[in-house]
């Protein structure tokens, strides 16, 4: 894990960027993460400073919303959906499969530090269910076979 | 030159969308052939993606499914010159998956070039604006009334009484919101139209600005789609750079800012209230009303709070009038839905009908049946606060009233289809998991409840003293519908109920226990 006074001086430009907007916190939030992978422990204090709010609001915040997190996730984060139309072609199967080929379950990261499996309730892709996400990208009507030659080329890719 | 068409739907892209484009450009540039990409959305066929339109002398013919691999091969068919081949599939409009629908608001999804103004305003776009920048606020607020549209985001409410109340509300600022928080499974009416023609929401948000004196609207779009996002960003550059947002909005002297946010992966924030609490950088807890969002929304302001496809369908409305919208529909169900077929559907995508149609026929005529093959056993309309459908009510017109007095809803248009194979108590439990995953925890028939269910269930499943449960059970979803505030504690019961009602021997129910 990174040291926090590597990180505090982009905390605190994306809080000055976003300085006087109105309900800005989620875009604070979103910025954190998206620059750091996570919103570190140690933020959350610099955040309510900036807010005028107290630690337990804005940790209040972060825990309500899925999206967020609190540790550093793996090179590569996963989404399976769980959601009814992936249900109808066989994602619970899949999830299964995913979760033995990884060795981890929801909310985890691989050993190797490569993965974080996580659930997602519809990605609005569900005219090719069972559907995923690799970081950003979507992929459709994933089978188990699929889904290891996905991972494959992500490690390939990563090396 | 030729003007090749390929989708940048997020679907097609799950197909491959990318690998075909980034093969037909290589192509070309190999053979330097004069070829134009245009990353279209998508026309909704989506068996048929990744597809290709080729712009011919005898107009756009289109082939598919095609895998990066088949591309040179089409090439050296002819395809630029829209020749036969395996994969040719012809005029996409003349199919009749497309032919029978009627596209008023997807009419430019899947023909333009999303982020090009240009290609907006070549296919009828901002018409609709410009006549309401002629018309008083009141007039526009009428035509949208007249119309006889309610929100199609799931809870049906007439967009022109909302709106009314918002324009009658003195305030200094008020706001339009649109709820671009599509978390149903099985919907993806609003991420197409935000990915295939993000101006015809930007001119709809506008309109509805000058209707009833807002200046600042904010697009509030679910996290799950990085794709949206980046379209709607696109284009609401290009509006801005064009004078269609801003302080002066061509001219008029009236103002119109826009703004997308992300929310952070919570169903609830779908809920209109709990929808402005994240807006303002809270947890998405449901608010009590009344006060209405239309009195005091966001920020504490008069604000119009609408969903993608119900702005989305507005500027037709301004542009052919509110009389020629109402002239589709049903009973009380006017104009047109983007209905969205997914699940376990051989032909699975979205076609936009007038109310009216049945379930049979959107499942057979237009769906083609299970994927499996297999008989279709349920269907899920609305999502996951939706009931299931059993194949004896198939018949059932798609209609808000006729689907209420069978205790269904037609929610956002979204129809998940299962096969004979489906677990109905499975997925009743699934029901109640979602609740307890996805509950704000404001009220506890909602919190507690869910978690509650999912025990009543596995008990009865696991045949414990399961006459009492099942009364139980029946009972919990009762105070979970009269004891929560909103649609989350509210409809879980659906689902359940319904699937408890119509397959009881999927619980190890006898028919005759059947008491819901």
């Amino acid at each position: 894990m990174q040291e926090y006074h590597l990180q505090k001086s982009v905390v605190a430009k994306i809080l000055a960027e976003h300085e006087g907007m109105p309900g800005n916190l989620l875009p604070i939030l979103h910025g954190i993460q998206d620059s750091l992978g996570y919103i570190p422990q140690e933020a959350v204090a610099d955040i309510a400073e900036a807010l005028n709010q107290s630690i337990a609001e804005i940790h209040g915040v972060i825990s309500f919303y899925h999206y967020f997190r609190q540790t550093p996730p793996g090179k590569n984060t996963i989404r399976i959906c769980r959601a009814e139309s992936c249900q109808a072609m066989n994602s619970q199967a899949l999830q299964e499969h995913a979760k033995k080929q990884l060795d981890i379950d929801w909310h985890q990261t691989s050993s190797d530090g490569e993965f974080s499996l996580e659930p997602v309730y519809c990605l609005g892709n569900c005219a090719c269910s069972p559907a995923i996400t690799i970081n950003n990208e979507v992929y459709g009507r994933v089978t188990p076979e699929r889904f290891d030659e996905l991972i494959a080329s992500q490690r390939g890719a990563a090396e | 030159m030729t003007r090749i068409f390929i989708s940048r739907d997020s679907t097609a892209l799950s197909l491959g969308a990318n690998q075909v484009a980034e093969a037909l450009q290589q192509a070309a540039d190999s053979k330097g052939l004069d070829v134009e990409l245009v990353r279209n959305g998508s026309r909704g066929l989506f068996w048929l993606e990744p597809m290709i339109e080729v712009e011919t002398a005898q107009g756009r013919v289109a082939y598919g499914p095609v895998q990066s691999q088949d591309v040179v091969e089409l090439v050296e068919a002819g395809m630029l010159e829209g020749k036969e081949h395996a994969l040719f599939l012809g005029d996409i409009e003349a199919l009749p998956y497309f032919k029978d629908q009627s596209r008023l608001t997807f009419a430019r999804v899947g023909i333009t070039d999303p982020v090009s103004l240009d290609d907006y305003l070549a296919h009828e776009g901002y018409r609709g604006l410009k006549n309401a920048l002629n018309m008083s606020a009141q007039d526009i607020v009428q035509q949208v009334t007249d119309s006889g549209l309610r929100g199609r985001g799931g809870a049906a409410f007439p967009t022109g009484i909302k709106w009314n109340t918002v324009l009658n509300a003195p305030a200094e600022q008020k706001y339009i919101v649109c709820n671009a928080d599509e978390g149903d499974s099985g919907t993806f009416s609003d991420r197409m139209v935000m990915e295939g023609d993000p101006f015809v929401l930007i001119e709809g948000m506008t309109i509805a600005g000058l209707a009833v004196g807002a200046t600042q609207g904010y697009i509030y779009l679910r996290v799950e789609y990085p794709h949206a996002n980046v379209a709607l960003n696109e284009a609401i550059a290009n509006a801005y750079a064009n004078g269609y947002l801003g302080d002066d909005i061509l001219g008029s002297g009236k103002a119109f800012h826009l703004e997308v946010r992300l929310g952070a992966g919570a169903y609830i924030c779908g809920e209109e209230t709990s929808l402005l609490e994240s807006l303002e950088g809270k947890r998405g807890l449901v608010r009590f009303k009344p006060p209405l969002p239309a009195i005091i929304g966001l920020f504490g302001k008069p604000t119009v709070v609408n969903n993608v496809v119900s702005l989305a369908s507005v500027p037709i409305i301004l542009d052919k009038g509110g009389d020629y919208y109402r002239d589709y529909g049903i009973g009380r169900s006017r104009g047109t839905l983007p209905l969205q077929l997914a699940g376990n559907i051989k032909y699975p995508g979205l076609f936009e009908a007038a109310f009216g149609l049945t379930l049979r026929e959107i499942l057979y005529d237009y769906g083609g049946g299970s994927a499996s093959g297999r008989p279709i056993r349920a269907v899920q309309v609305g999502g996951p606060l939706g009931a299931y459908v059993p194949e004896s009510q198939f018949d059932t017109p798609l209609d808000y009233e006729a689907f209420s007095a069978i205790s269904a809803v037609v929610g956002h248009g979204g129809i998940v289809v299962h096969d004979d194979t489906v677990d109905m108590a499975a997925m009743a439990r699934y029901a109640m998991e979602f609740c307890v995953e996805e509950s704000c925890g404001k009220c506890t028939p909602c919190r507690i409840g869910s978690i509650r269910g999912v025990e009543v269930i596995d008990r009865i499943v696991k045949g414990i003293q399961k006459e009492q449960n099942t009364v139980l059970l029946e009972d919990l979803c009762d105070t979970m519908v009269n004891g929560s505030l909103c649609a989350m504690g509210g409809m879980t019961p659906y689902p359940v109920l319904s699937a408890l009602k119509h397959f009881p021997e999927d619980f190890g129910l006898d028919k005759a226990v059947d008491a819901a």
